[in-house]
Formats: C-alpha cells, sequence, structure tokens
C-alpha cells in the first residue's frame, strides 16, 4: 500500500459522520492492522453494499430489493402508513417493534433555508398511496421541530382530499424524564397534550 | 469584541456535524449571524428553533469575523405553536421575512420590539392582522414606508380604499374607481384611523388584501436583490389566508 493509497483512506474516512482528520488515521490504521479479518470483508461489504443497495420504489426505504422488506412483508398492516423524514427514522420506529403498518419516508422536511421545497420530497407518491382503498389512517411521524411540523402540517393539507384519517406521534415527555430537567418547551407541549387518566 | 444581547432566533443552519450558524435579531446589533458550537446537536437544538427569544453573548477576535455565539433559551415560543398549523406559519414567515428582508448588522431596535410584541401576541384572535401591520411597519423601518396619509388622487384624508403600486400612495375609493384593477386594496385596518378608510365588501378577504399589499412592496424593495425572492414560509402564509378568506 503506497502512502498515496493511505492518504486517501484518511481522506475518504474523515468524511464519514463522527470522524475527523486524527480519528480517521487512527481507524485506517486499525484496519491495515486487520487486513485480513476486517479490512477486506469490509471492503467486500461496501462493493456489495454499494451494487445492491436501491430505494423502495413504494415507500423510499434503502433496502437490496425493491420493493423493500417492508412493503413486501404480507403480514404488515396495509390500512396504516406512518410518514417519516428519513431512513433512519424509520429505522429508530422498527427498533421498538411496535409499529406495524407500512411506511412512507419523506426524503426531508421543507427547508426554505437549505432550498428543500415540496417538489423536492416524496409527497406525491405518498398521495398516491393514501388514495388506494386499503389505506385508513396516515401517522404523521415528522420531527417536532418548526420545519418538522410545518412539513406535517403541508402534508396533512395535501392529504385533505383522500379520505383518510391523519394523526401525528404526541409530543411531551420522554419516558425516565424528569420535570426539574426538561426544556421549557417540551414542558408546555406536555402540558397542551396533556390527556385524562 | 464581545456583546450580551436579547434576541429572537431567525435561523439556524447546520454547519459541520453538530455546529449551526445561528441568525438572530438582537435589539442592540440588529441582524446578527454567529456561530454555535454544538448547536446542531440534540441537546441544543431545541434552542435554535425559529421564534425562540434568547440571551446571546457574542465573542470573535475582530468585529468582520462570523464570531461565536452562546446563547441561554429565554422563551421556547416554537414549541407553543407547533400544533396550530396557521400560527405556526405565521411565525415561521414572520422569522424568514425578517432575516430576508433586514440588512446584517443594523440595529433596527423598533423592528425587533414590534417583532417580540408580535411573537407575544400569536394566541391572540386578530395576529394576523398584527402580522401585516408588522409588515407595514418593517417597510417604513426599511425606508420604504407606505403614505396612508392622504389620497395622491387629491381626494383628501377619508374614503381611503386603494395604494398605488408606483407610488405607494393611498388612493380614495372616488379617485381610484376608473383605475382600481390597476390598484392594490387597501384594508381599512391598515390605516392610523381605520375610520379613514372603506368598510371592505368582504372583511374576510381584508387579511389576504393586507398581505397582498405588503408582499407586492416588500417583494419590489426588500427582495428584489434577492434570487430566491420572497421567502417560502411568507408565500405559504399568504395561501393559507387566502384559503381562509
Amino acid at each position: 500500500m503506497s502512502t498515496n493509497d493511505i492518504d486517501r483512506l484518511i481522506q475518504l474516512l474523515a468524511k464519514l459522520p463522527g470522524l475527523g482528520p486524527r480519528s480517521a488515521r487512527r481507524a485506517s490504521l486499525h484496519l491495515i492492522k486487520r487486513r485480513d479479518s476486517l479490512m477486506t470483508p469490509l471492503a467486500r461489504a461496501l462493493e456489495a453494499a454499494a451494487e445492491s443497495i436501491v430505494p423502495c420504489g413504494i415507500c423510499g426505504n434503502l433496502d437490496t430489493t425493491d420493493p423493500c422488506a417492508v412493503c413486501a412483508d404480507p403480514r404488515r398492516d396495509n390500512s396504516v402508513i406512518c410518514v417519516v423524514e428519513e431512513v433512519a427514522d424509520l429505522w429508530a420506529l422498527e427498533r421498538t417493534a411496535s409499529f406495524k403498518g407500512r411506511y412512507h419516508v419523506l426524503g426531508g422536511v421543507l427547508s426554505p433555508l437549505d432550498g428543500v421545497g415540496p417538489e423536492d420530497l416524496n409527497i406525491d407518491r405518498l398521495v398516491g398511496r393514501a388514495g388506494s382503498e386499503e389505506v385508513k389512517e396516515i401517522i404523521l411521524a415528522t420531527g417536532a421541530t418548526v420545519d418538522g411540523q410545518t412539513t406535517a402540517h403541508y402534508v396533512t393539507d395535501r392529504l385533505a382530499d383522500c379520505g383518510v384519517s391523519i394523526s401525528a406521534l404526541a409530543h411531551g415527555i420522554p419516558v425516565g424524564g424528569e420535570l426539574d430537567y426538561l426544556d421549557d418547551g417540551t414542558l408546555s407541549a406536555a402540558l397542551k397534550a396533556r390527556r385524562q387518566v | 469584541m464581545d456583546w450580551t444581547d436579547e434576541g429572537i432566533v431567525l435561523s439556524a443552519r447546520k454547519h459541520g456535524e453538530s455546529a449551526a450558524i445561528v441568525n438572530l435579531l438582537t435589539e442592540g446589533h440588529g441582524r446578527h449571524a454567529g456561530l454555535v458550537r454544538g448547536g446542531a446537536g440534540k441537546r441544543a437544538r431545541g434552542i435554535y428553533e425559529p421564534g425562540n427569544r434568547v440571551r446571546a453573548a457574542w465573542k470573535a477576535r475582530l468585529e468582520e469575523h462570523l464570531g461565536n455565539y452562546t446563547c441561554e433559551l429565554l422563551q421556547a415560543s416554537a414549541a407553543e405553536w407547533l400544533d396550530d398549523p396557521m400560527r405556526l406559519a405565521g411565525l415561521s414567515a414572520v422569522c424568514a421575512v425578517a432575516e430576508a428582508a433586514l440588512p446584517e448588522r443594523e440595529p433596527h431596535p423598533e423592528t425587533y420590539v414590534r417583532l417580540s410584541e408580535f411573537i407575544a401576541g400569536l394566541g391572540r384572535d386578530d395576529w394576523l392582522k398584527s402580522y401585516v401591520l408588522w409588515e407595514r411597519d418593517l417597510l417604513a423601518d426599511m425606508g420604504f414606508g407606505l403614505d396612508l396619509s392622504e389620497c395622491a388622487g387629491g381626494g383628501g384624508g377619508t374614503g381611503l380604499a386603494y395604494v398605488s403600486p408606483k407610488s405607494g400612495r393611498a388612493v380614495s375609493r372616488a379617485a381610484g374607481e376608473t383605475y382600481k384593477d390597476k390598484l392594490l386594496a387597501l384594508p381599512a385596518f391598515l390605516l392610523d384611523d381605520p375610520a379613514r378608510g372603506v368598510e371592505s365588501e368582504n372583511p374576510a378577504g381584508e387579511i389576504a388584501d393586507g398581505l397582498t399589499l405588503t408582499g407586492y412592496f416588500l417583494e419590489r424593495h426588500a427582495f428584489i436583490h434577492d434570487a430566491r425572492g420572497v421567502p417560502p414560509a411568507r408565500t405559504r402564509l399568504a395561501a393559507r389566508a387566502s384559503r381562509q378568506a
């Protein structure tokens, strides 16, 4: 391996989230020392993933098949679609194992600062899916941020004529959260969304 | 160089992995940007939502540098309106317009005070009127104020129903009748004394008329040099308001 190859490896690793030049150098050395047990398998895995991973034509999830495993699973509930911003959010919900419906990945949120408008998001396809007779409910699981909720309200407007029930995730106190440590915004949202017990 | 001031968050753009470039409208230093280390991270992200009021400490080696902000949240206004589509659109629009229209580092204390009052009054029923009035006053603060004192066509100071898109001056109903298709409608609530105006035939459409009026002059004077034009958040608010009308 020439110095140029090592430099290139370090430069590429430094572009990964969470890694800077110093940690990229450490990771490179770690990989080089474990060439057979880690570096080669990692290179093969990266190559295989780059060739096989495709976005799902139905929901926008990432998988090696199109439609993805979630969309192809016949045991899932076709009447509920959960709308998320990114694939990472879909994975987060899947980790909970508490949702058995289908998903729809928007691919971001409306963000004028970043030049993201409605045409840049996967909204038209969602409207098409919501128009299907099978779908009864759409759950909007966008972030509790101004951009996330603006997107949710925009999607709600677009789905107004589809005749589906639209719900959104609750905002408030996280499990294990103590009131004293919560920020004012979360507390006021929790107070607004209080429920009868 | 350093200072401490109260400010309202206008925008926060992620910079690198966890930092954010935050734009604040401060009382004494105008619209001022700064880098917040960790501002896009999990813990701090909630502080930098548009509309939130913060106490900001800015520090830089030279005055012309971007500098670093350290902010403490004073009021989380954004969180209050996340579930209200119309008011959230209003909050987003007011912050986007202030960011796009105001020059950087030029104090506009009156605009700051009016923005604070607008955000504090978002819960009121007539908040949309306050929004239009805020835009009217913003135009005046930037030197492009509308002259609504009397009719530009010699019709006196009453019965004002239109504004000339060319001069920004009020026109009475009698004087403007012939050219009304070329004039902008002037809702009476935009006048200091609404009795000098004309009672609207469609009161529900007054807000939409007001937004069209201020939007026209903002586009012509404030956003003309901005390739992005009118902020999309403002366009969405105007669309929602016309649907309500």
